[in-house]
């Protein structure tokens, strides 16, 4: 017994406390530094002096090794288990000047033996530790990187637990209808559970209505849409004014224009934020027959974007190849394009608010793509496990233990949203996208 | 000096001495009372849904279980007959004195296993192992391993209305000196509770005035080995309880131990008392009882529902107030019994004790309750006691393999919070655990490890060569006019399958794709693999996750992994982890509350480790 208790000792001694600024690139007004792991009591406290009590602010001087002051700062403690992380935590809020935050951070890997977090690292050990589960875990690294205001209310719902909430729902509705069939199966002879035909009928269609339910939600669009943007595609012959529009709505000369066709040869993508939703304006070769190979493959190129478009700006007076093209009239300052065609919207250089009225038509079609801003924020992994759920429970069956079987199928594509069977290559592509310190 | 010491001779205790001595060990079974073998100390009936499955799964390791409910049985009822082989429940009523009779003839024709009467005062330990065994009579028994199945007996109370008594049966001592030991050892002791109906005088019962329950008349039965069934067969009868009954609970519930707060230890929420039944379904006007006789020439009849501590008048008052028992005289009232178990987390899945070596622990004790889950773990404890003393090969079931593989799983993963009973919604992979194919699961295993008699091995390679020979011939191809010529309900799309695919359709039968098929085969063959086709895409999904399953069960962890020095881990996932020191990375995803990512912390570890 002494010697594993020797082990155990010299194993608590290597146990990782890790060390990171938490808050954006010094210089700034305050820096935070968050010290998570089983010595990170130890290490505040040797900087600190004494420490405030869990979970309120004190002010205090922190130290060297020789007593030389480093700075005055705000030490916030949160006992393991409690905290973000599920260890130990300590904040402190130092002035945020580049020399402070490096000597508070050196002189606490000095004393303790902290090491400098990896990135991600809190938000994993706060994961591991069963504090957040992998739906809040998307969340959050999606609350990091949000730039629009879509983003981040969608990206907050995820890190707050919405999607969670929702899941625990169905997989306890799930849990239930599963219960019921393993009374039938289990218990059948005990002779207080009731059994016969009408009951697995209704167990199959309470299946059915949590089936439909879950499916509901694999047809609103992913959350992956507000980060991608939405695919504007600008489309038609050459020397139709593509570029000119893609000018126009990016309000930046991100394409070059020339009076010669085919100037652009190759796709050009400018993106857009309007009314806190993300645009991508892609411009394309215009459609042509050529024998430059080069030319050629820009047109293959264009005819690709135009499948993909969830938007597309037809800019040609033929039909459009796609029936919900959105059909332009474009140079409509053009002494030969004054009348405009109907069913046509007219475009012209110098009319701003004929950019403005497209814009409008663009941003209504782009409500119906993007997720609603009060809907949860599926993600297009969640629409996938879902979708098998609400397949297993929608496909009924006579034999209880088939209708079971699906039943159990469902509960674990559900318990997969949450991270009850997260694979280490989802959660490596998760980390990855962690900034240090977070 | 013996090879294994087994202590208790109930279910898990004999199927342990019998499987231990069938590898070739030499073994003592030691017992209180000699002519008590494998005594059916509740329910005088063996099998059920889930439970049947064990059964089944032990006869395919040649154990005792499924030969003597067969050589005992007074009534045969196959559960869940309607629905998919998967979750057919067999059971049999024994003749509760023929079964235990059997089991002593069994236990006497091992050459091998002797038995021992004496009561056990403690364990010998010398290193940190066991080494054998101290008598109350002075007597010492050296052994290399030692199997503990002493069921109820540890720290047994006894609790009737107010009266209280001592002991794990009625009339039976407690043994008090073993609980004491595993106490000192450190052994982690909780306490559960169960109960036992009274039992009746059948002559005093009014047999005419309640529904029958005749026994199957298909004459399948419990053990492969079984060709016949030498009892004649009797019938059960079926009464409800009344509202007059639940007023009379009612009245005596407050004098009740289970709800007085004498008893601390939980009960098991599948099989309530009947106090329980009224307290809980206060709306419910009758509960079932099954009236299941004991034996041929014994009246005794068990009232199978009216599991009860109430006082005994009031139990007499209980039984008056039940049609067909109104003139019924009780010979035993009913009692509840609270005892000692073991927190079953210390143990490896071969039931040894992770930290006392040669020291297995089967049956009740591990916090179980049934015959047939003590049955399995007696089997399994029995194997790799003997293969400790005899240094061969241990036995570890999984998950995908067995129900016993479920239990023992569950049992030293997540413990228990009642008396573990098996079901078959525990079973995650049932479609392919099914009670009809216990012995192609398990067979080969059974043979390899030397667990079977030269009977019981010709046997299975009879059945394993009749098994081939069927899934050749349902490779022919059948066209759709064949299949519908011969009876089948399908349409005729001019489509060709082989005569397995058509199986698939559960409107064909077997005698429809291979006609003449009964006059050469064995029924239970057939109907086998029926089942696996009709089951097939169900049972390959299942196979591949089963297949995932042991690619993680591959990456062991070792037991002496120091979880606390695994970066990044909360002290409640060291705890979790550490309390049951799982074997493999895939043992350590089932226990409760691990998340992924800790895994995923705990597997990077283990390989910088290793490096």
């Amino acid at each position: 017994m002494a010697t594993a208790a020797g082990r155990h000792d010299e194993a608590r001694g290597v146990t990782d406390t890790i060390v990171a600024l938490s808050s954006g690139r010094p210089p700034a007004a305050i820096g935070v530094i968050r010290v998570s792991g089983p010595a990170a009591l130890v290490a505040a406290a040797t900087l600190a002096g004494t420490l405030p009590p869990p979970r309120i602010a004190g002010l205090r001087a922190l130290r060297d090794a020789n007593g030389a002051m480093l700075d005055r700062a705000l030490v916030l403690v949160f006992p393991g288990s409690r905290s973000a992380t599920g260890e130990d935590l300590v904040e402190f809020h130092c002035h945020g000047g580049r020399a402070v935050i490096a000597a508070v951070e050196a002189a606490l890997v000095a004393a303790t033996g902290c090491r400098a977090a990896l990135p991600g690292e809190f938000t994993r050990r706060a994961l591991t530790n069963g504090r957040i589960d992998l739906a809040e875990a998307e969340g959050l690294a999606d609350l990091l990187e949000a730039e629009t205001e879509a983003q981040r209310v969608a990206a907050l719902a995820a890190a707050e637990g919405r999607i969670s909430r929702q899941v625990a729902t169905w997989m306890a509705s799930a849990a239930a209808i599963s219960a019921r069939i393993e009374a039938l199966i289990d218990h059948d002879d005990e002779g207080d559970v009731e059994t016969g035909e009408e009951v697995l009928a209704a167990i199959m269609a309470d299946a059915a209505v949590l089936g439909t339910e879950i499916a509901f939600a694999v047809e609103a669009p992913p959350v992956e849409r507000l980060r991608d943007g939405v695919r504007v595609v600008i489309a038609g012959p050459p020397n139709a004014g593509k570029s000119t529009l893609l000018n126009l709505l990016g309000e930046r000369e991100a394409a070059i224009v020339s009076p010669i066709a085919g100037t652009t040869r190759d796709m050009v993508e400018a993106p857009v934020v309007r009314r806190g939703r993300a645009f991508v304006l892609t411009d394309t070769a215009g459609l042509t027959r050529s024998d430059d190979v080069v030319e050629m493959i820009g047109v293959d190129r264009a005819r690709y974007a135009i499948e993909a478009a969830d938007i597309l700006l037809w800019l040609g007076d033929e039909p459009p190849p796609r029936d919900d093209a959105i059909p332009i009239h474009s140079r409509a300052d053009a002494a030969e394009r004054r009348v405009v065609p109907a069913g046509r919207l007219a475009i012209s250089r110098d009319a701003p608010r004929s950019i403005e009225s497209l814009w409008n038509v663009i941003e209504e079609r782009a409500s119906a793509l993007l997720p609603r801003i009060d809907g949860l924020p599926w993600r297009q992994r969640h629409q996938q496990l879902c979708g098998e759920a609400a397949a297993a429970l929608l496909q009924g069956s006579n034999d209880p233990v088939l209708l079971a079987e699906n039943c159990r199928t469902a509960r674990v594509r559900l318990a997969a949203i949450v991270g009850i069977d997260a694979t280490e290559a989802m959660l490596d592509a998760l980390f990855s996208r962690f900034c240090l310190g977070k | 000096m013996f090879d294994v010491v087994v202590i208790g001779a109930g279910h898990a205790g004999v199927e342990a001495a019998a499987a231990a001595a069938r590898r070739g060990a030499a073994v003592v079974l030691v017992t209180m009372k000699r002519d008590n073998l494998g005594t059916m100390s509740c329910n005088p009936s063996i099998g059920g849904v889930g439970k049947g499955h064990i059964v089944r799964e032990v006869d395919a390791f040649d154990g005792l279980m499924a030969r003597a409910a067969d050589a005992s049985a007074i009534h045969y009822r196959l559960l869940n007959r309607s629905k998919g082989a998967a979750v057919q429940g067999p059971r049999v009523q024994a003749d509760r004195r023929r079964y235990a009779a059997v089991i002593a003839t069994m236990v006497a024709a091992e050459p091998r296993l002797s038995v021992v009467e004496g009561e056990v005062t403690g364990l010998r330990l010398s290193g940190g192992r066991v080494v054998g065994i101290d008598l109350a009579d002075g007597t010492a028994l050296t052994t290399r391993a030692v199997v503990v199945a002493s069921g109820t007996f540890l720290g047994g109370r006894l609790f009737r209305g107010r009266w209280r008594g001592e002991g794990g049966r009625i009339e039976e001592r407690p043994s008090g000196s073993l609980a004491a030991q595993f106490r000192s050892l450190g052994l982690p002791i909780e306490r559960l509770k169960t109960g036992t109906p009274p039992r009746l005088d059948g002559r005093t019962i009014d047999w005419a005035l309640l529904a029958e329950q005749p026994s199957d008349a298909e004459p399948w039965t419990f053990s492969a080995l079984t060709r016949t069934r030498p009892c004649p067969q009797i019938a059960c009868a079926v009464t409800r309880t009344t509202e007059r009954t639940h007023a009379v609970i009612r009245a005596a519930t407050p004098d009740s131990p289970l709800f007085s707060g004498a008893i601390d230890g939980a009960g098991p929420r599948y099989c309530p008392s009947v106090e329980d039944k009224v307290a809980r379904f206060g709306d419910r006007d009758g509960h079932q009882v099954f009236l299941e006789p004991e034996g041929l020439d014994d009246a005794t009849v068990y009232p199978n529902g009216l599991s009860t501590s109430i006082d005994a008048d009031a139990q007499a008052a209980m039984i008056a107030s039940i049609p067909g028992l109104e003139r019924a005289r009780i010979t035993v009232p009913g009692y509840a019994v609270e005892y000692d178990h073991l927190d079953p987390r210390v143990l490896e899945p071969t039931l040894e004790v992770a930290d006392i070596p040669g020291l297995f622990m089967a049956g009740q004790i591990n916090g179980t309750t049934g015959y047939e889950e003590a049955a399995g773990q007696g089997l399994v404890a029995g194997i790799n006691a003997a293969a400790i003393a005899l240094d061969c090969e241990p036995l570890v079931l999984d998950r995908g393999s067995s129900y016993i593989g479920v239990m023992i799983d569950d049992l030293v993963l997540q413990g228990v919070t009642e008396p573990y009973r098996m079901l078959t919604a525990r079973a995650e992979y049932r479609l392919s655990l099914r009670a009809d194919n216990a012995e192609t699961r398990l067979g080969a295993t059974a043979r390899a490890l030397g667990c079977l008699g030269p009977k019981r091995a010709a046997h299975q390679l009879r059945r394993e060569e009749e098994r081939a020979a069927l899934r050749t011939r349902l490779d022919t191809v059948r066209s759709v006019g064949e299949v519908a010529d011969a009876g089948a309900e399908v349409v005729r799309d001019g489509s060709r399958r082989s005569a397995w695919e058509w199986l698939r359709f559960d409107t064909v039968k077997l005698e429809q794709v291979l006609p003449g098929i009964a006059a050469d085969t064995d029924p239970t063959v057939a109907a086998e693999m029926e089942q696996d086709a009709r089951y097939a895409p169900y049972i390959e999904r299942q196979a591949a996750e089963i297949a995932r399953l042991r690619a993680e069960e591959r990456i062991a962890l070792p037991s002496d992994l120091d979880y606390a020095a695994v970066p990044g881990l909360s002290n409640e996932m060291v705890d979790r982890l550490g309390a049951v020191r799982p074997i493999s990375l895939g043992a350590a995803a089932r226990v409760r509350g691990i998340t992924p990512a800790a895994l995923s912390a705990v597997l990077l570890h283990v390989r910088k480790r290793a490096a």
